[in-house]
């Protein structure tokens, strides 16, 4: 092998291996760059998670009105209840209301839990705004401990006008394995 | 023809040609013998994944039958997609880029000979890691039927479809997922390893006269493979180690409990995953174009429209990975763009079918066993083409997805596609390796039971999966019995038939190894183009090519 080609071979080499370390590197900057956009856009079905892009002086379109349904699920096998206390409501787009979902620790352990929106259709994620939610945080629960927890929300009025119904639903999780260092937004919280 | 020079320098080389018993086989960096290991892998899996694809058929057969277990239904499932992607089908194409890029481009041997050698002795590692669970399975329900209690407890193997989905792969995977996570770890380093030596073997190592336009198809395909193998290998590696990560080191990657999200393992799987099939297709493209010219005695018909729709194919593939996941709650806006990205793909393959079609028209055409096979890839592989095509359009989608007619859409692309190309490949080059003829009558025989079988198989589950039967599952309720049943006896006959193939691979190492020499023309199908044909004696020696050739523009395409 001529010493030309060695060196050929080993710049192409080389230049290969970047490639492929940087194609590793991309995988894991999926990860951000996925949330990202899905935040961005507002369409991975959770809607915001956070208080923000919420205009307080939103005008609400009586013209028009608007079938809410509230689901839950526990997900996972932890003695826990969870239920909606509303199961479903009319709004108009824009008017604000508030709903309450009633959570019940049936361990004798304190559990960590966090619970997950989806909403349905997707089309609708992103025009439904929250400024007080349950699922900002983990919420914690001692043994035994009962809670009604609050969602205020309302639906921005320019929801597209095919979407009649929306379905706002949570999925509650054991979060214990991934505890937070945060302080727990507990607003509204009524312990029962 | 130039042939005295070769066999003069096979001649002086004999005296040192392969090392005796196993050393040669370990130590081997000769890229024929890397070539051979990779086929004789691949062959073994086969038979391997195949006997699980019988146990899914056979269970399958009648329905409320429990013959084995709904768990162990989906263990054979989950490592018969497994095995048969990345345990015969790559390595099988591996085992061609070994023997015959080096002869195709006129250089003595791979790039990088050595690390050669190592991406092959990885993988019967790597295999052997993702069977253990199940091996440790039969073996503990063996111990169990003469009274010994052997591994009892010690969990399922991987069972969670050959897609790994997390969270069942994550949260709720046996612990066998780690071994199945480290042997991907392992394949893709393998992988990723012979993509380098390709790259770097067929950019350096082309002989003088060799340009890029006079490369055979088949160099050409696994060209592009090798960059699809180097962009999405290492993606897959950074999914199973994110995999590995939720499941013993605390992250929550796509664990929605921590603020992860699953949805995010199925863009990373499917980023890796839509150029995967691509990767098993592209280079069993090439060995059709091969076959198809040399069958038809005519130049390759628009051979730069080939390679521009090789190129066009590979980069379409890396931006449809979504219309896997249409289903999910994708936005409609990049359902659409995915829905029509995906059917644009259909516009280089249709490409490449019709000119092979135009290859093959007016050509002086005989139809050995390799011709067969190579027509039988173009009437089926265009069926799972076009069965691809109805699961890209997303409105329809949603009836076809998770059902049985997404597996006889995935099965025509594999099994009449890259597998039926690999046959091809094997029959078109064994009398160039061997020096011997396989036996043409059982070749025929071959392919005719291997196509009809192969229809009987999976052409019913186009209809049970429109009518609602859905996959992985070891049930199904009474009306789909009837086509269910015609499946099972495809599949057996399919598999009854691959003795055939093992019996005539068989025969042809051993007249190779006998010695016998049956005076085979160089150019054994009088109508080969690239330089094994043209320039290499039959059977090729062991070292070819040591003294540069220089290629005219007579030589090739």
């Amino acid at each position: 092998m001529t010493t030309d080609r060695k060196y050929k071979n080993k710049r192409l080499i080389w230049q290969l291996s970047v490639g492929v370390v940087f194609m590793f590197g991309f995988c894991y900057l999926l990860v951000p760059l996925y949330t990202l956009i899905c935040n961005h856009l507002g369409i991975n079905g959770r809607g915001d998670f956070f208080v923000r892009d919420v205009d307080p002086n939103v005008k609400a379109d009586l013209s028009r009105t608007i079938k809410v349904d509230f689901s839950t699920t526990v997900h996972g096998d932890f003695p826990f209840v969870f239920k909606s206390v509303t199961h479903h409501l009319s709004i108009h787009p824009g008017e604000k209301k508030l709903v309450y979902f009633y959570a019940e620790n049936q361990s004798a352990q304190g559990i960590t839990v966090q619970a997950i929106p989806s909403i349905t259709p997707d089309d609708a994620a992103k025009y439904l705004k929250k400024t007080q939610c349950f699922c900002f945080t983990q919420q914690y629960f001692a043994p035994g401990e009962r809670a009604d927890m609050p969602v205020y929300f309302y639906l921005e009025p320019n929801l597209p006008k095919e979407i009649k119904e929306v379905t706002l639903s949570y999925s509650l999780f054991d979060a214990r394995q991934y505890l937070k260092n945060e302080k727990p937004y507990t607003e509204g919280r009524i312990d029962l | 023809m130039n042939l005295t020079d070769d066999m003069a320098t096979a001649h002086d080389h004999a005296d040192h040609g392969p090392a005796k018993g196993l050393k040669r086989w370990l130590f081997t960096t000769n890229h024929k013998d890397i070539g051979t290991l990779y086929l004789l892998l691949s062959l073994t899996m086969f038979f391997v994944a195949g006997i699980m694809a019988l146990v899914v058929r056979i269970e399958l057969f009648e329905p409320g039958k429990v013959w084995v277990t709904p768990e162990f239904f989906n263990q054979m499932t989950t490592l018969h997609g497994l095995i048969m992607v990345f345990g015969v089908i790559m390595p099988a194409m591996a085992g061609f880029a070994n023997w015959m890029i080096p002869m195709m481009v006129g250089a003595p041997d791979m790039a990088l000979p050595r690390l050669n050698n190592w991406s092959f002795w990885l993988l019967p590692f790597a295999f052997l890691l993702l069977s253990l669970p199940l091996l440790r399975e039969l073996v503990g329900m063996a111990s169990h039927l003469i009274g010994l209690n052997l591994f009892a407890g010690a969990g399922a193997a991987p069972d969670y479809g050959w897609t790994f989905y997390a969270p069942l792969s994550t949260t709720y995977g046996p612990d066998s997922t780690d071994y199945m996570i480290f042997a991907i770890h392992m394949m893709g380093i393998s992988s990723i390893l012979a993509a380098i030596n390709i790259v770097v073997t067929i950019f350096n190592m082309r002989a003088p006269g060799m340009t890029w336009m006079r490369l055979p198809m088949f160099v050409w395909g696994w060209l592009v493979t090798a960059f699809l193998l180097l962009a999405v290998m290492p993606v897959l590696a950074g999914c199973v180690t994110m995999m590995l990560m939720d499941r013993h080191f605390h992250t929550a990657f796509f664990e929605a409990a921590g603020g992860g999200d699953p949805i995010l393992f199925q863009h990373i799987f499917w980023f890796f995953g839509h150029p995967e099939v691509y990767i098993l297709i592209l280079p069993g493209f090439g060995i059709i174009s091969e076959v198809v010219q040399t069958f038809s005695r005519k130049r390759l018909f628009g051979y730069s429209f080939m390679v521009a729709a090789t190129i066009t194919i590979a980069f379409l593939g890396y931006i449809v990975w979504m219309h896997h996941m249409f289903t999910t709650g994708a936005p409609y806006a990049a359902q659409l763009f995915f829905m029509y990205a995906t059917m644009l793909i259909a516009v280089p393959t249709g490409v490449k079918v019709f000119n092979w079609v135009t290859t093959i028209f007016k050509g002086e055409l005989t139809f050995e066993t390799p011709m067969l096979f190579a027509l039988g890839f173009l009437v089926m592989f265009t069926i799972g083409g076009f069965s691809g095509v109805m699961l890209a359009i997303a409105p329809a989608d949603y009836q076809y997805r998770g059902s049985y007619f997404v597996v006889a859409h995935f099965h025509y692309v594999l099994v009449s596609g890259s597998l039926f190309a690999i046959f091809a490949g094997v029959y078109f080059w064994l009398p160039k390796w061997t020096g011997h003829m396989y036996n043409e009558t059982l070749g025929k025989w071959h392919f005719w039971l291997s196509a009809i079988s192969m229809n009987l198989t999976f052409f019913p589950m186009h209809f049970v999966g429109l009518a609602g039967m859905p996959r992985r599952i070891p049930d199904y309720a009474l009306q789909f019995t009837n086509f269910n049943q015609i499946a099972t006896v495809g599949a057996v006959i399919f598999g009854l038939s691959q003795l055939l193939f093992l019996a005539i691979v068989i025969r042809s190492c051993q007249k190779h190894k006998a010695g016998v020499n049956e005076h085979l023309p160089d150019n054994v199908w009088d109508g080969g183009r690239s330089l094994e044909w043209t320039r290499l004696p039959t059977p090729v020696p062991y070292h070819t090519f040591e003294t540069v050739p220089e290629i005219g523009p007579n030589d090739t395409h």
